[in-house]
């Protein structure tokens, strides 16, 4: 399967399409977005395996809640507030508290919406998912990734919420790259600050180390691709190493990556941080050029972020 | 699956006396905590004692049987009603009633389907277990298999957005094995149901929607069981039976009364009213 070059949502399917070959019981939920997600070759190969309930994303959950329940395996759809907050109570009971395994993908997420506009962004999805128990979080950053992933996916039994982009992505990952669900995944080695990022801004994360380096600046940049459970000894080991710590997501910063890694380090290894995202503001229509550079996110926002936390790691550890 | 035969007064004075025993220990477990969903809970007892004891395939020394009739409750804050029957049903010891809602109980106020056996789908949000059912039947459904989803509804219930998405779904898709009752006891939390945002005419909301419906006498037995039998045999729609019921049937001290939704009961008040029972 071709992995580079393709729009992720075209991946995706054939991703799907595969696994539904192996897995009688996979089957896919959609609330009338199947257009978006581009999957009707999926309908074509198997026309019984698609429900769609047409616009009502309550019912898309709750029925996909019913089908987990008699052993099938649904993967539901909509954009990522649609399929998140505009849902979060059937999420929360009918799948989660019911202990029931249903496969949630939320497209565009983010300010990826792009001309969709606000209404349309979801820049607190990874908050409101990451507050229910067992909920697993994963958001893919390449092709690479999501192929290596969606098996781990099918293979976990309980919750999980794809964050997936729709359409072009940047390959950062070569085809040999080992992922764990759960596990961060190292991608450059630092020393003098760790930059934590997931989704579309792993790939300004990696253009910042570039750039840092420039100034004599040596970055570490980790994906952090599962947001729950967050791998707390990545983490750890790298703000040991480093002692200055810089998150990078497409989301507030309040309550998604940025706060995540907040929490690891204040319990275990209180470290200088700085948190790249958006900074509590609705997001509003736009380009993705334009919404990265106005929200703050773009790999020169990262390097601003890092000799900030920079300067206060020579304050504070000073006695080090 | 009908496990009773066809001799119509036995049938009809077992079931009766199935829906009292129900409600007698609905009651008694209400009472031993002292407070609880009285209303909505006695309001159903008929409907079970047709379902459980008559109706659904189901077989309590093998609870998980694959090929088993589902319920769901979608009005989750009836579970002492069902906690009851299951008892009786034989799933778990009667002595268990006695541990509603009390620290690390199987049988919490809604029900549960990870604490209790017998239970098989997870309510408590109103309008979702109705959604859940409906993805059951289209599981069955996609499967070929001919097992029926039996789901309650409360009228109340019906006021929620997400009852008219999967009513809607079901219709579509034909789920003639999907047999639905609301429980029309006229009575909501605040109130009176038609006072407060009225659901009628729910027979003709419920055609517009392409089901088959029936509207029975929601205390009668036989009614009860004519009309599953009836659903059962209707093709290409899936059913509503709605039951015309009395909120708290059976407690004569608050029976109709929009208060007996929940409430505190005491043991003395329980036991006076199975007294006044027929």
């Amino acid at each position: 399967m071709e992995l580079r070059n393709r729009q992720l949502r075209d991946i995706y399917v054939d991703l799907l399409i595969h696994y539904a070959e192996i897995y009688p019981e996979l089957v896919i939920v959609e609330a009338d977005l199947m257009r978006a997600l581009r999957s009707f070759p999926f309908a074509e190969k198997f026309p019984d395996r698609v429900i769609n309930v047409g616009v009502a994303e309550a019912n898309m959950i709750g029925v996909a809640a019913g089908l987990s329940n008699m052993g099938k395996l649904p993967f539901t759809h909509s954009f990522t507030p649609f399929a998140t907050r505009r849902v979060y109570d059937q999420v929360f009971l009918s799948v989660a508290y019911a202990k029931l395994n249903v496969k949630m993908v939320g497209s565009d997420p983010g300010i990826m919406a792009q001309l969709n506009g606000g209404t349309h962004m979801s820049l607190e999805d990874m908050g409101i998912m990451r507050n229910i128990p067992t909920m697993t979080i994963f958001e893919p950053v390449d092709g690479v990734q999501l192929a290596a992933m969606l098996p781990q996916i099918i293979k976990h039994y309980g919750p999980v919420y794809i964050r997936l982009l729709r359409t072009e992505f940047d390959s950062i990952f070569a085809d040999d790259q080992v992922f764990e669900l759960g596990k961060a995944t190292p991608i450059i080695e630092g020393n003098d600050v760790s930059i934590f990022a997931t989704g579309i801004m792993v790939k300004e994360a990696i253009d910042a180390q570039k750039l840092l380096l420039e100034k004599g600046i040596s970055a570490s940049v980790i994906n952090i691709h599962t947001l729950k459970p967050i791998d707390v000894e990545a983490i750890v080991k790298e703000a040991m190493k480093t002692k200055a710590v810089v998150t990078a997501e497409n989301h507030n910063i309040i309550n998604g990556l940025g706060s995540a890694v907040a929490e690891v380090l204040a319990e275990n290894c209180p470290t200088v941080m700085e948190r790249v995202g958006v900074k509590d503001h609705f997001a509003e229509v736009g380009t993705k050029d334009f919404l990265m550079e106005k929200f703050g996110l773009k790999a020169h926002h990262i390097v601003d972020a890092v000799e900030k936390v920079l300067k206060r790691k020579s304050t504070f550890c000073k006695g080090d | 699956m009908q496990i009773l035969g066809d001799n119509t007064m036995d049938t009809k004075s077992y079931l009766e006396a199935q829906a009292k025993e129900i409600r007698i220990r609905t009651l008694k477990c209400i009472a031993t905590l002292g407070v609880g969903h009285v209303g909505g809970s006695l309001s159903i007892a008929d409907i079970l004692a047709v379902l459980y004891f008559d109706q659904m395939n189901i077989d309590p020394k093998n609870p998980k049987m694959p090929d088993r009739d589902r319920f769901v409750l979608s009005k989750g804050h009836g579970g002492p009603a069902v906690y009851a029957s299951l008892a009786m049903k034989g799933y778990f010891p009667l002595e268990l009633l006695e541990t509603l809602n009390t620290p690390n109980t199987n049988l919490p106020s809604h029900t549960d389907g990870n604490r209790t056996i017998g239970v098989d789908m997870t309510t408590g949000s109103l309008g979702q277990g109705f959604s859940a059912s409906v993805g059951m039947a289209i599981a069955n459904q996609l499967d070929h298999t001919s097992n029926y989803v039996y789901v309650i509804i409360g009228d109340g219930e019906s006021q929620e957005g997400q009852i008219w998405e999967a009513s809607m779904f079901a219709g579509n898709r034909k789920l003639d094995h999907l047999i639905a009752f609301t429980d029309r006891n006229l009575m909501q939390i605040d109130g009176e149901v038609k006072g407060i945002n009225d659901v009628s005419p729910l027979d003709k909301k419920w055609e517009a929607f392409n089901w088959h419906v029936q509207v029975i006498d929601g205390h009668d037995v036989m009614a009860i069981r004519s009309a599953i039998i009836e659903a059962k045999k209707t093709t290409g729609k899936p059913s509503m039976i709605i039951c015309n019921t009395i909120k708290a049937k059976g407690a004569n001290f608050c029976e109709g009364l929009a208060t007996s939704h929940n409430m505190n009961l005491t043991m003395e008040m329980a036991l006076k009213a199975i007294e006044g029972m027929n």
